[in-house]
């Protein structure tokens, strides 16, 4: 027997973790004690008009700076009109509130896109786009929707404006762990299903409460297929399953979109960064605390009839029977839902006319969406009585489109092409529906009132809302086939080939 | 912020469950600048209906709403939040709460305490037979009284030690400035900064 003491070697952390664990775990700035929340590190802080007043008067009462401008910024979205951006915004309120956020920016140092910038457009768009959304970083946003960039392998949450207040301040924010659920999507989607068709099945499987505490982690062949702006939807509507987050982990076509972005990593930077973002995958024996498994195969175009993006359906089904939903809970807001969409049970919900339709948000109005729903729309005419808009995710977004000649097949269809915002995805600007309206639309929500009051709301893809504005009823482009409208070979597959 | 120990006041009892934010507060009304005077736009869209229970001469004055499970789903905006409070309610009951509207409640000093779906049932089988009966929150105890029922609530025990406290998030943090400035100065060059803009042609 010796005296010496004794000391473990510090051991690795050899416990197999997930990627939502590995990027927690990185940014662990101080570990809570006692039931206190950790202190995680926030790499970026994207801000726009609607959430960030309160938050620069709060600093300002405080006389605190923004800690970091340089991992902060700014672009104006939620108000913003989508046609004569040149003339002042006609709406006193939102003139407003975008003239403050242009102060507040100016005061505090933090970059800005203001409308007319061809960086401007919605904030989950431009940070992508801008190559700041990057892998296993943090980033905040004062906007549910925030869940997008986790397409990236970043762990990206959506928070209220005292937390925007203080990342500014702190550019940190107290969080308990979440915990982690592995939703598994094998297979390979059939031509004309697109991403938002699985994200919808995602949400009426578990519920628009069936996420909540966790952070997901889409997996499987087909989500490994999908694009960048594919991923980017799925990830994007997490929040309508009630998750904090949703990610996936960076491989090949991450680093393949992200090379070359003005705010990516470059020369050895970027080898640095991709030898971090290769270690970032789920370990192999990691757990989640729990798994949903989707067959991509059998999967088809997915559309809501409710008033919550949990009450979703085959577009080859029919409205369901509130009497045969076992939960009352449920019953009775199916009832009330049918009431508000003004729908009857059992309706075919190919059936069912729009007035409006809606291509654009957050969700989908990148240019692959505005690709896809061109390619189904181009040389046809929009149905009588439905008007079509179109409003790209940003002002790059939609030089890109027209370098490409989308917004001539877009005003030769009959639709409306528009400047970039968040627009008809909630109406904060000019752009609603009237009431009883009821819309096909790209977007992430299907609440009463949402894109207007009394607006009626049914949640599709862009490739179901190009076919809907040519038959005026909800359909999908397999629809024109049967019709002869188009051509077999025109119904796009939009994934890329895994090997990308 | 105030400390929070026990409040007394009107129940509103809401059988409706999946209450989204935008609901609670639609959009139109987040153009304003200010964090207060949204007493206005809480509910606006089922306040138009005049058999809506706020609009019903026993609730006018309400503290305390017990609602159906999901409530504050949706859209992460804080209004929701200064919506109810401008309103006057201190405390929201309900089986299940929004992540964001659970954590933005905490920071406003709105108690949003976790009751079990048997117990809202009963709660709203109570407020509805005594319109306007008092119901008292005890956030010490976590419980919930009235008449001769009591029921628990659940909220998380850091949520529950700063109401308690009355303690600002930020000051908070800012204790650790330190440990903030450690960890910052081993950042790794590649992480994205937005300063200096860089802007390449795609």
């Amino acid at each position: 027997m010796t005296n010496a003491v004794i000391t473990d070697p510090p051991t690795p952390d050899i416990r197999p973790r997930t990627l939502a664990e590995k990027v927690w775990d990185k940014h662990l700035v101080a570990k809570g004690e006692n039931g206190t929340p950790d202190l995680i590190y926030i790499d970026l802080h994207l801000v726009h008009e609607v959430t960030s007043p309160q938050a620069f008067d709060g600093l300002r009462l405080a006389g605190r700076p923004v800690r970091r401008p340089d991992l902060t910024i700014a672009t104006e979205d939620h108000n913003t009109p989508t046609l004569a951006i040149d003339r002042p915004i006609a709406d006193l309120t939102s003139r407003t509130q975008i003239e403050t956020l242009r102060r507040n920016c100016a005061e505090f140092g933090i970059r800005l896109h203001s409308l007319g910038d061809i960086e401007q457009g919605i904030v989950h768009v431009v940070g992508p786009q801008l190559g700041l959304t990057q892998p296993g970083i943090t980033v905040v946003c004062g906007d549910s929707h925030t869940s997008t960039h986790g397409a990236f392998g970043a762990m990206a949450l959506g928070i209220g404006t005292s937390e925007v207040e203080h990342v500014m301040a702190t550019q940190t924010l107290p969080l308990k762990p979440f915990k982690t659920m592995a939703i598994t999507v094998d297979g390979t989607l059939r031509p004309g299903v697109t991403a938002k068709d699985i994200i919808l099945a995602v949400i009426a499987r578990i519920g628009t409460g069936g996420g909540q505490g966790y952070v997901l982690e889409y997996r499987g062949s087909a989500i490994r297929a999908l694009s960048m702006e594919g991923r980017m939807t799925i990830c994007n509507m997490s929040i309508e399953a009630g998750a904090r987050a949703g990610m996936v982990a960076p491989d090949a076509t991450t680093y393949a979109y992200l090379k070359g972005r003005a705010h990516a990593p470059a020369g050895t930077d970027w080898d640095d960064a991709v030898a971090y973002w290769d270690t970032l995958a789920t370990d192999e024996g990691a757990t989640f605390d729990a798994e949903v498994i989707l067959d991509a195969d059998t999967l088809e175009p997915f559309v809501t009839w409710g008033t919550n993006p949990g009450q979703g359906v085959s577009l080859s089904d029919t409205v369901p029977n509130p009497a045969e939903i076992a939960d009352a809970n449920e019953r009775s807001a199916a009832e009330r839902a049918l009431e508000y969409m003004d729908l009857a049970a059992g309706t075919a919900m190919k059936d069912i006319r729009v007035d409006t339709v809606f291509l654009g948000s957050c969700t989908n109005s990148r240019v692959e969406d505005l690709r896809a729903a061109a390619e189904i729309i181009k040389g046809k005419s929009i149905a009588d009585g439905v008007r079509m808009l179109v409003v790209p995710g940003s002002a790059r977004v939609r030089i890109e489109a027209e370098a490409e000649g989308l917004d001539q097949i877009f005003l030769a269809f009959g639709a409306e092409w528009r400047f970039a915002g968040c627009s008809m995805c909630l109406g904060m600007n000019p752009d609603q529906l009237a009431p009883g309206e009821r819309c096909a639309s790209t977007s992430n929500r299907n609440f009463e009132g949402r894109q207007g009051k009394g607006g009626r709301t049914h949640l599709v893809s862009p490739l179901v809302a190009a076919a809907t504005a040519i038959r005026g009823t909800l359909s999908s482009p397999w629809d024109l086939v049967q019709d002869g409208t188009l051509g077999h070979e025109a119904v796009p597959a939009v994934f890329v080939p895994a090997s990308v | 912020m105030q400390k929070f120990t026990t409040v007394t006041g009107v129940a509103v009892p809401m059988r409706r469950s999946n209450v989204d934010t935008d609901q609670i507060i639609p959009a139109v009304f987040l153009k304003r600048v200010t964090k207060t005077g949204f007493e206005d736009a809480l509910f606006y869209g089922w306040r138009q209906d005049p058999e809506f229970i706020l609009n019903q001469p026993a609730y006018q004055s309400p503290k305390v709403l017990v609602v159906g499970a999901d409530f504050g789903t949706g859209s992460s905006r804080e209004h929701a939040v200064w919506a109810l409070r401008d309103f006057g309610f201190d405390v929201v009951l309900s089986p299940r709460f929004g992540d964001i509207f659970r954590g933005n409640s905490g920071k406003q000093g709105l108690l949003a305490g976790q009751i079990s779906e048997d117990d809202a049932e009963t709660l709203w089988g109570i407020l509805e037979a005594n319109p306007g009966i008092e119901l008292t929150v005890d956030l010490v105890a976590s419980t919930a009284s009235v008449g001769d029922l009591t029921v628990s609530f659940e909220v998380d025990e850091y949520t529950r030690w700063r109401l308690l406290e009355g303690l600002d998030d930020i000051g908070l943090t800012l204790r650790d400035e330190a440990r903030i400035a450690e960890f910052e100065s081993h950042r790794e060059p590649w992480r994205p900064r937005t300063l200096p803009a860089r802007q390449v042609n795609l």
